[in-house]
């Protein structure tokens, strides 16, 4: 058994996401070997060589992968994979976008954001929105799954000397071309690997008022999120919405304030280690899932909790 | 020109689900069906491109049981101008879904496809891309915006950490995002309205598309319980618990 995992990256670092691919890919078992593909990813594919258990690195160079296009990259992952047992990817933006379109070309079913790992052809995976755990086999001859990157701690970085292969094939579809990206400029660490993780919901009120949590996220070090309420509501961004239909995250500590606590929005946080709620209606949802649970005026109740930390 | 979008009949979004004693998969029994939250912003946005007179037709494709005609009923009150239902009673994997979808994009030859991102029963997130494969046309997936000019159409997705635009040529596939647009509800005269507009259904053998499938559901279980924990009495006592019981401050 040969797994092949996608690596995710920005053409100039490797992304911590594929540390816990790469675990996942320890739990099946067999080599692993890692694909990079993007334009100029010297340094991406030498990360890749040293990420621990992996036996060789494929470096695929071309502008038609700079943009991690699916129309082109898809193709690429298709054509090299199909001699693979598994391919894997995270369940990040950009694994979600190529993957299934892999799996479509390779005539096969994908299982879709992994939680564990039960045997090399069985794997556990979330549905309506955590509310249930389905155990799903597959049958296909390559495998290809994505990777939700909470459910297995990251492999160390470092200790792997992996050979870098070149791979000289060229996929440029024609039916796309990047045009552009704004990307939301922050000093605070990423949603999904922040140790502590504080999130505001329709109880903000407004989007300025979640100048309170940037205040105390900025004294824990924490990233800040929000519910899906709140960006519904256009108080903050979308790439800041935990939940089903946003970000995964399993931080530390979690810390919810003005979150009524709905299913979708548990789905995203519920397995993080540590919950706080802080919420003035003591009969929020928030508050069955919380170990410290805080009924009070969040504007209140959070400069204070600045204050004291 | 033509939109083809894709609808899904699944549990509405304020049910919380239970999972079966026999632990084969969840109880759907006497719960309340809606249209995929995801799939309604599929729908209002090709009524938003009618509106501006891009689209002159919107045909409105659901692939389920016969009980999805409610769903479709939905979109066609909601604007869609014609339906076709590809029934199947059992459940089918998202590469069953995309290859059907695929036959109905040959005969309806549309020249924008647009679909939800995910269903929320399934969470799967893979039959837009899919569908994509199978046509070999360009993709932009998790969209919260859509603009068509000329031969071609402008979408901007939703990625980590911010926003990508992306050009495709047409025919393309769309999928949607949470701030794509906020749907409409449909209005009683448009509700009578739909009754009488066309629904044609069409089964997977006269699409001549095989739905077998690489991936079994062993068993489905209940995910495990998280107690709640304490009520703290101030902003003082829960900073001190962080700090020396849970120690994560």
């Amino acid at each position: 058994m040969t797994i092949l995992v996608i690596a995710e990256h920005d053409n100039k670092v490797l992304a911590p996401a594929t540390l816990n691919t790469v675990a996942a890919a320890a739990k099946i078992g067999g080599d692993i070997h890692v694909l990079v593909a993007g334009q100029n990813v010297g340094a991406v594919a030498e990360a890749a060589a040293k990420i621990a258990g992996v036996s060789k690195v494929l470096a695929a160079d071309n502008a038609a992968y700079a943009h991690q296009l699916p129309e082109n990259v898809a193709p690429l992952v298709a054509e090299l994979g199909a001699s693979y047992s598994h391919i894997l990817a995270a369940a990040t933006s950009n694994g979600k976008n190529i993957l299934p379109r892999v799996a479509a070309q390779l005539d096969v079913d994908q299982i879709s954001e992994i939680v564990s790992v039960e045997s090399a052809d069985t794997f556990k995976r979330p549905i309506y929105a955590g509310n249930a755990i389905a155990t799903v086999q597959s049958t296909a001859a390559v495998k290809v799954i994505t990777v939700r990157a909470t459910g297995f701690d990251p492999v160390a970085a470092e200790g792997g000397s992996a050979a870098v292969e070149a791979v000289a094939a060229v996929h440029n579809a024609g039916t796309s071309s990047f045009v552009g990206e704004e990307l939301a400029k922050s000093d605070r660490p990423e949603l999904t690997a922040a140790k502590i993780v504080v999130s505001g919901g329709r109880g903000m009120q407004n989007g300025d008022n979640f100048k309170h949590l940037y205040a105390l996220a900025d004294k824990l070090g924490a990233a800040v999120g929000a519910s899906r309420a709140a960006v519904d509501a256009g108080f903050v961004p979308n790439d800041m919405q935990v939940g089903q239909t946003g970000k995964i995250v399993a931080p530390q500590l979690y810390i919810a304030v003005g979150i009524s606590g709905a299913i979708q929005h548990l789905a995203g946080m519920k397995d993080s280690k540590v919950i706080v709620a802080i919420n003035k209606d003591e009969e929020a949802p928030i508050f069955q899932v919380a170990d410290y649970g805080l009924v009070a005026d969040l504007f209140e109740a959070v400069p204070e909790f600045e204050k004291l930390v | 020109m033509k939109v083809l979008v894709a609808v899904k009949r699944v549990v509405d979004y304020n049910v919380k689900v239970r999972v079966k004693a026999d632990n084969s998969g969840v109880d759907l029994a006497n719960v309340k069906m809606s249209m995929n939250p995801f799939c309604e912003i599929a729908v209002e946005e090709a009524v938003r491109l009618k509106e501006k007179g891009v689209v002159t037709e919107i045909v409105v494709v659901s692939v389920g049981p016969s009980t999805a005609q409610e769903q479709l009923r939905t979109a066609l009150a909601l604007g869609a101008d014609r339906a076709v239902l590809v029934e199947s009673a059992e459940e089918l994997t998202s590469l069953a879904v995309a290859k059907l979808l695929k036959a109905v994009v040959d005969k309806e030859q549309p020249q924008l496809v647009i679909l939800g991102k995910q269903a929320i029963d399934s969470d799967n997130n893979q039959t837009g891309q899919m569908l994509a494969a199978l046509t070999g046309y360009g993709q932009g997936t998790f969209a919260s915006k859509v603009e068509v000019s000329g031969d071609s159409v402008a979408v901007t997705r939703e990625i980590d950490g911010g926003a990508q635009t992306v050009s495709l040529k047409l025919p393309a596939i769309v999928t949607t995002d949470l701030r794509l647009n906020e749907p409409r509800y449909a209005s009683l005269p448009n509700i009578m309205k739909a009754k009488k507009k066309p629904l044609e259904v069409l089964t997977p053998d006269a699409l001549g598309v095989s739905t077998a499938s690489t991936n079994k559901t062993v068993k489905v279980q209940a995910p495990a319980a998280r107690s709640a924990g304490i009520k703290v009495k101030s902003v003082a006592e829960l900073v001190e618990k962080l700090k020396n019981e849970a120690k994560v401050i």
